[in-house]
């Protein structure tokens, strides 16, 4: 059905887990290809995050399998997560508001001296850096990150991810807080990751933007997976109605 | 790797606006919470120095003397009050901390008058060691214990430390069948302050230089290091100000401690030993007291601590969003752990700082403490939201409430007033560090 070649990046296969009885996610498959971008679809409540979160370390699941580059990997926690190259930006954006933009960028990861101190300067000098490539117009760093404006706090969020080299990169809506002109530049950084070789997993409810950013299309209903389509062989009809309907469309099967 | 004008460009120069005190404070960057803590605080001092002076027939507050006694008795409550930070950034609460002052005290008291000495001989030099390390042990283990209970069994801190409360005051009472053990350990007594217990004059001017050097070398390197990443450089008056501002105030605290001289009775019990005359008109200065130099220790510790170290950003980061922290890998349950096992250890060292200064192991000591410690903490300007909080706000915040509680016995209150207007204060207190919050927003 793709035309990838070769091993695939990631493989979540048969991935399950529930929550006091509700399967959440319920034997679901899904892969992705190095420079590739696999949308993520379907109602609230579909499982979407949760199947995403699988991979990013947040839960476990109860079975399945997670292959990174074909091999078959324990993710029990984000560290474990992180040490894969697996960079999330969550829908929540996860920062901590009280902290500034470097502090949140560097969360877990903080740069140190030789004697084990918080280098404190090196990292809002390294901030400034990739801000100053994601987002030229950020000024605010000395700030906690509660002061900043919806889009200053996404690319925050977007640098932290950015930032560490990740090679697989979950983004859990990561327009539905922007406006117009921030969404052009997310959309932008997803074509330059993707012309650089991540694979991107992006969890989106606007069809539009999964027409336009995503190759292949992961449909989800009540925690199992309707289907997977190209997404230059459908239209947004045909994915819509996956949603709705839960059932494929004859021309994709 | 970083050269200075590649940032220099997307930093920002302060904005040239308001007027001069805004721009002063801009220039040193000093908080302002901070020059509105010390504002009360010098309130507050001068108040009852004027009180006392208009109607007790002379100021008594402002005297190296009642400053001399008023920096030893904060200490206790202030060593407690920086642990009591971090619990209430991570949004829990200590309600343990005087049981376990009493309880600690309690198992050093036992343990140093009528355990050691059998073993080692009475005045033994080890006593006081093995007795401090025992106590602040007992206080971790504890604080360790509370912290598991809220962590891994998901007990909300406030009713396990309530628990604690309860049951650690009961075991100091059972411990020595509700007998005080009294005197402690000469060595030991020393840890809680008194005449002997302080470091003297000459002392107290190393020490004061140690901290001078301190200051300039800390502003010299936070200077070094904002050169070499091409930030915004102080202006040099403002760096130069903050140097000597630093230095004045320890100077100024070696002064004052040095201008309290022994009394006559200490100075003829001195010399009797020498077996010596008391020399004429001679002027023996007290000197920083040794519980103080803790509470200093302490608080440059977990100044460290809290800012320059992994662990105070992970403590901060999970104030402000414990999901966030977990999701960047933090392992919140066992910084909980650390965190309760670290306010243990300050309680037990308080501990010994509170039951030497009684000389005494008493069943009351601590009661009511864990009240004034999350009172300081809170007046000193951490946040019960949590995220927010800060070691030298603690540090003063203990200040300003002993301050009102010493003030309020020099001019003869009594403790039903007394109490009135410490709880007064701390409501106070956090209505105007709220309105200032919003009006800065």
């Amino acid at each position: 059905m793709s035309t990838n070649r070769g091993t695939p990046l990631v493989e979540m296969r048969d991935i399950s887990i529930s929550f006091g009885g509700i399967k959440a996610v319920d034997h679901v498959t899904v892969d992705l290809y190095p420079g590739e971008v696999v949308g993520l679809l379907g109602h609230n409540g579909a499982g979407k995050s949760t199947l995403i979160k699988c991979l990013s370390g947040a839960y476990q699941a109860d079975s399945g399998e997670i292959r990174i580059n074909g091999q078959k990997v324990d993710i029990k926690d984000p560290r474990d997560a992180r040490a894969q190259n697996i960079e999330t930006i969550y829908q929540t954006l996860a920062l901590a508001d009280n902290l500034d933009a470097a502090s949140n960028l560097f969360l877990g990861r903080e740069l140190v001296n030789a004697f084990g101190f918080v280098d404190e300067s090196k990292m809002e000098a390294e901030t400034r850096k990739i801000m100053a490539r994601l987002n030229p117009n950020f000024k605010k760093f000395a700030v906690p990150v509660s002061a900043l404006s919806g889009g200053q706090r996404q690319s925050v969020a977007i640098a932290r991810a950015v930032y560490f080299n990740a090679k697989i990169l979950i983004m859990d809506e990561p327009t539905a807080a922007l406006g117009p002109h921030e969404t052009q530049m997310v959309a932008e950084l997803i074509q330059e990751l993707k012309a650089q070789g991540l694979g991107i997993f992006l969890i989106e409810h606007d069809i539009h933007n999964v027409m336009k950013l995503c190759d292949r299309a992961v449909v989800m209903k009540n925690g199992q997976r309707v289907g997977t389509v190209n997404v230059n062989d459908v239209t947004d009809d045909d994915i819509l109605g996956m949603i709705i309907m839960g059932k494929k469309p004859a021309q994709a099967a | 790797m970083t050269n200075s004008s590649d940032t220099t460009a997307t930093s920002t120069a302060p904005p040239k606006t308001g007027g001069p005190f805004a721009r002063f404070m801009r220039a040193t960057e000093i908080d302002p919470r901070l020059v509105g803590m010390v504002g009360a605080l010098l309130l507050i001092w001068v108040g009852f120095h004027i009180y006392s002076a208009l109607f007790m027939g002379g100021g008594t507050f402002l005297t190296p003397r009642n400053l001399w006694n008023l920096s030893v008795q904060t200490a206790s409550i202030g060593i407690m009050a920086m642990g009591m930070v971090l619990i209430i950034i991570t949004r829990n609460i200590d309600l343990s901390v005087g049981s376990l002052v009493g309880l600690t005290g309690m198992v050093m008291g036992i343990l140093q008058v009528e355990i050691l000495p059998n073993y080692l001989g009475l005045g033994h030099p080890l006593i006081w060691v093995i007795t401090t390390i025992v106590g602040i042990a007992v206080g971790a283990l504890i604080g360790a214990f509370h912290g598991w209970l809220s962590a891994y069994r998901e007990i909300p801190s406030f009713i396990v430390t309530l628990g604690g409360l309860m049951i650690w005051r009961s075991a100091a009472f059972l411990a020595a069948n509700g007998k005080t053990i009294s005197p402690v350990d000469e060595t030991f007594a020393l840890l809680g302050g008194g005449p002997y217990g302080a470091i003297g004059q000459i002392g107290s001017w190393i020490v004061g230089v140690i901290a001078c050097v301190g200051v300039v070398f800390m502003i010299l390197q936070g200077r070094k290091n904002r050169q070499k990443h091409g930030f915004v450089l102080r202006p040099m008056w403002a760096e130069t100000f903050m140097c000597l501002l630093g230095c004045g105030v320890v100077i100024g605290s070696v002064l004052v401690v040095n201008g309290y001289p022994w009394p006559v009775g200490i100075l003829n019990q001195y010399y009797a030993k020498l077996g010596e005359p008391v020399p004429e008109g001679i002027f023996v200065s007290h000197g920083f007291a040794y519980p103080v130099l803790i509470l200093a220790a302490v608080g440059v510790a977990m100044t460290i601590l809290m800012t320059r170290t992994r662990f105070g950003r992970y403590v901060f980061a999970i104030g402000g969003n414990p999901e966030a922290a977990a999701l960047a890998g933090i392992n919140t349950r066992s910084m909980t752990v650390s965190i309760f096992t670290l306010m243990g250890a300050l309680s037990g060292l308080a501990g010994v700082v509170a039951s030497a200064r009684l000389n005494s192991a008493t069943n009351a000591l601590g009661v009511g403490d864990e009240l004034f410690v999350i009172a300081a903490a809170v007046i000193g300007g951490t946040s019960l939201a949590g995220g927010v909080g800060t070691i030298y706000g603690a540090i003063l915040g203990a200040l300003v409430m002993k301050s009102l509680q010493t003030g309020m016995v020099l001019i003869g209150f009594d403790t039903a007033v007394q109490n009135m207007v410490v709880g007064a204060v701390l409501v106070l207190a956090v209505w105007l560090d709220n309105t200032y919050r919003k009006r800065i927003k």
